[in-house]
């Protein structure tokens, strides 16, 4: 129960809270994550040295073991640092997918060598990570996946295409699922790691509905993975692949960011936008209906949450609870882009110029890109199955491919 | 399908293979791409106007065709099926029936058949903030001259005639206002869809009522209304059609994903309520052809229902196509844009049910 406070806790706190004041560059407060950009400016010299004092204490990832950089902390001193970070106006400048899947997944399954090898740099910012799984023919059914790994003696060589590379134009490394055998599905893919500054690798970023760019057409050619970077044994990668997904869908729960409105409650926003009656309601009783509808899905979304945290650490294994995360927490905030469109009226159509504030802008954009919330780490559909064969133990008609 | 005279069945073939040849979604990707300065292809539309589709609801008499508004709704959802973009519904439905509503005249004869063959086009300017509220109106007429503020005018750059709403001595009513007047200055809007739109100013405007007061805002926002929902009508089917192509090709777990039911059912729903709609949108442009008592109820009804429509299959198309249905480079994000722009326009389906509901006495 210490996660809930303590005086142990507040011992902590106030060490954080000391250190973030003494770390943080004030010029940065208040100020968004460059991480959660799509775009990755040069970052400036605030920007850096807030990376490199995080990185170094290795409070970006807190609950990661010490001996390979982490913070070694306890859950509940993981909270007390987002908190502290909150409370100071700062972000936490250590992310992406190294931080989100594949270091959890790697700590899970790799080899002293390779964990000693590929945390540090993760723990410190220093190399991002992008995710190589799906393929122009394999989706949702990721494990026909075709892209071919041919055993060289001392490396892989790496032919075919991935596509919906997240963030493949600015990553260093690739953890990418290859076929090691043919003759098998799921059973023939192996777990391979490899840097993406080599020649046989060629990235082309695709254009998004909400005029970005941040995912692209990966291509391989001979491209080159050492043995060393095999995780899992051979052709056992699916195993680690789906681990790690399980990683990328508890991230995308709380999907939420870009919500737009400037941080303002979407009960202020259309308060102000729509206006309100002479009793002090939202004017427009039918959006006021569905509004309250959302709020109350959204509590008893987040109290369920809560629910399997404790349930999680009260059993051995996780809470069947946390199977339905993904698919309730992204349409609730499919849900609210689109009120936030419609609160917004014809201000809520603005492509860009400045007759649209710079919020009204943003939830556009986030409207859009948030349509991929029920596409990407397991679509809607496949996360329903999910649910449907492994929880409700129903029959799965798509067992036999 | 509703049933339709020879004329209407030649109008509509006529427009379904003109907008199939010389107006796919490839000529809107293009539009779109070359940040046309209206928001539409001018050469386009001059072919229309030549096919007299501008005319199509006009008197004989003043240049067009008096085929009514079904007949343009037919003209209008065929062009919705590819997007196609232009001044058709502002101009040949919404300012053309404003004028032969409340026009006298001499103010029909000055604008009606330069409407029709397409060299002139009008524009509606309603509503002053962010929702559609035609009842609440801050622009003034006075002494023959407008001074207010409008927002989101649909074609509002292109226009060459403005059809204003403003209070003046006897309440609410419309005005036509030359878009060149010195006291109109016009600004640009970029709008996700795409279309052409403007914020307009009027300061000391020269205006000329047109006849019909409050009653005459709403008969022509009614018609407009109507227009908007053909429109969507077209683009929501044709969404739904590259959906369904979708479902029969796209192969995953070694078949085609059309093979899951969980997608069928959807896909099924979708064509439920794409029936019910085309029955609603009808329903409307009929009674308006028929000039039945019924028009506002029945608008408000196929507005509402065909915006709640094109709002699930814009998203379901998005959804159903995976990753490929997020990109720009497919057409799913076009479809899903231009749905919000229209279910906005002339009132969102919040305001239809809520006008509907007022109307039955609920
Ligand atoms: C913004 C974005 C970022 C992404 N980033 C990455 C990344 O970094 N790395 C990476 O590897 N991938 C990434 N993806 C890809 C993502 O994982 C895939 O898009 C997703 O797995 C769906 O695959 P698909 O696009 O091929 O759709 P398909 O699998 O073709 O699905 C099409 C439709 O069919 C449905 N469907 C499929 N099978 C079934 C079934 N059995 N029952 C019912 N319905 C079904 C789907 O749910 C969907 O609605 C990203 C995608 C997006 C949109």
């Amino acid at each position: 129960m210490a996660d809930f406070g303590g005086t142990d806790l507040e011992a902590f706190r106030a060490e954080a809270r000391g250190w973030i004041e003494a770390n943080f560059p004030a010029a940065l407060k208040g100020k968004p994550n460059p991480m959660m950009g799509e775009e990755r400016p040069k970052p400036s010299a605030d920007q850096e040295a807030w990376r490199k004092a995080m990185g170094d204490k290795g409070w970006g990832v807190p609950t990661w073991p010490a001996a390979y950089g982490g913070g070694g902390l306890s859950g509940g001193e993981a909270r007390v640092i987002q908190q502290e970070l909150n409370r100071a106006g700062a972000y936490n400048p250590i992310g992406g997918m190294g931080v989100m899947m594949f270091g959890p997944t790697l700590l899970e399954y790799g080899t002293e060598d390779q964990k000693r090898e590929h945390i540090p740099p993760i723990v410190k910012g220093e190399i991002q990570w992008c995710q190589g799984f799906s393929e122009p023919g394999a989706g949702s059914d990721l494990a026909s996946l075709q892209t071919k790994a041919e055993d060289k003696g001392d490396h892989f060589e790496i032919n075919g295409q991935k596509i919906w590379t997240s963030g493949a134009q600015y990553a260093d490394w690739c953890f990418c699922l290859v076929r090691t055998d043919t003759a098998k599905k799921h059973e023939g893919i192996s777990f391979v790691l490899f840097t993406m500054h080599q020649p046989g690798v060629e990235v082309r970023p695709i254009k998004l509905i909400a005029g970005s760019s941040p995912f692209c057409e990966t291509f391989f050619t001979n491209a080159r993975a050492e043995k060393k970077d095999l995780v899992g044994p051979l052709n056992g990668g699916w195993t680690i692949a789906k681990r790690l997904l399980q990683h990328e869908r508890s991230g995308l729960t709380g999907a939420g960011g870009g919500l737009g409105g400037g941080g303002k409650s979407l009960e202020q926003l259309a308060k102000d936008y729509v206006g309100v009656d002479d009793k002090g309601r939202i004017a427009d009783s039918d959006l006021r209906t569905r509004l309250v509808n959302n709020a109350i899905n959204w509590r008893a979304f987040q109290q369920t949450a809560i629910r399997a945290m404790m349930e999680s650490k009260g059993n051995a294994g996780p809470s069947s609870a946390t199977s339905i995360m993904k698919n309730a927490g992204t349409q609730l905030i499919q849900e609210r882009h689109e009120m936030t469109l419609e609160i917004m009226g014809h201000q809520g159509l603005g492509w860009e110029g400045e007759d649209f504030s710079k919020d009204e802008l943003e939830a556009v954009r986030g409207w859009l890109f948030g349509k991929a919330f029920t596409i990407f780490g397991g679509s809607q559909e496949v996360q329903s199955n999910i649910v449907s064969k492994r929880i409700l133990g129903l029959p799965d008609l798509t067992q036999n491919h | 399908m509703a049933v339709l005279s020879e004329e209407q069945s030649m109008l509509r073939d006529a427009a379904k293979s003109w907008v199939q040849e010389k107006s796919p979604v490839t000529a809107f990707r293009k539009m779109r791409d070359s940040g046309a300065e209206l928001g539409y292809d001018v050469t386009a539309w001059n072919e229309m106007a030549e096919m007299g589709w501008a005319g199509v609801i006009i008197p004989e008499e003043y240049g067009g065709s008096n085929f009514g508004y079904l007949s343009l709704g037919l003209i209008l959802e065929e062009l919705g099926r590819t997007l196609t973009a232009s001044p058709l519904l502002s101009s040949g439905l919404a300012a053309a029936s404003a004028l032969i509503l409340g026009g006298s005249d001499a103010q029909k004869s000055e604008w009606l058949p330069r409407i029709a063959e397409g060299t002139a086009v009008g524009a509606l300017a309603i509503d002053e903030g962010p929702h559609h509220n035609p009842e609440k109106v801050a622009a003034e007429f006075k002494g023959g001259k407008i001074t207010g503020k409008k927002t989101f005018v649909l074609e509002g750059m292109a226009a060459d005639v403005l059809v204003v709403s403003a209070k003046g001595a006897d309440g609410v009513g419309l005005y036509l206002v030359k878009a060149n007047d010195p006291g109109v200055s016009r600004h640009k809007l970029s709008l996700a869809d795409s279309r052409g739109a403007a914020n307009i100013e009027f300061k000391d405007a020269a205006a000329e009522p047109l006849t019909g007061g409050a009653a005459l805002v709403e008969k022509v926002l009614d018609r407009a209304r109507a227009g908007v929902a053909a429109e969507m009508l077209g683009s929501a089917v044709q969404a739904f059609e590259t959906t369904l192509d979708y479902l029969k090709v796209r192969v995953q777990f070694g078949q085609v994903i059309g093979s899951f039911q969980a997608l069928q059912h959807r896909a099924a729903k979708m064509f439920t309520d794409l029936e019910l709609s085309r029955s609603a949108v009808e329903a409307a442009l009929a009674a308006i052809d028929a000039d039945s008592p019924d028009v506002p109820e029945l608008v408000s009804l196929a507005k509402a229902k065909m915006g709640d429509t094109f709002h699930l299959v814009s998203n379901e198309m998005v959804q159903m196509h995976g990753g490929i249905g997020m990109t720009d480079a497919h057409d799913a994000g076009f479809y899903l844009k231009r749905a919000r722009a229209a279910e906005a326009a002339f009132g969102n389906q919040a305001f239809h049910r809520d006008r509907y509901a007022r109307i039955q006495g609920y």
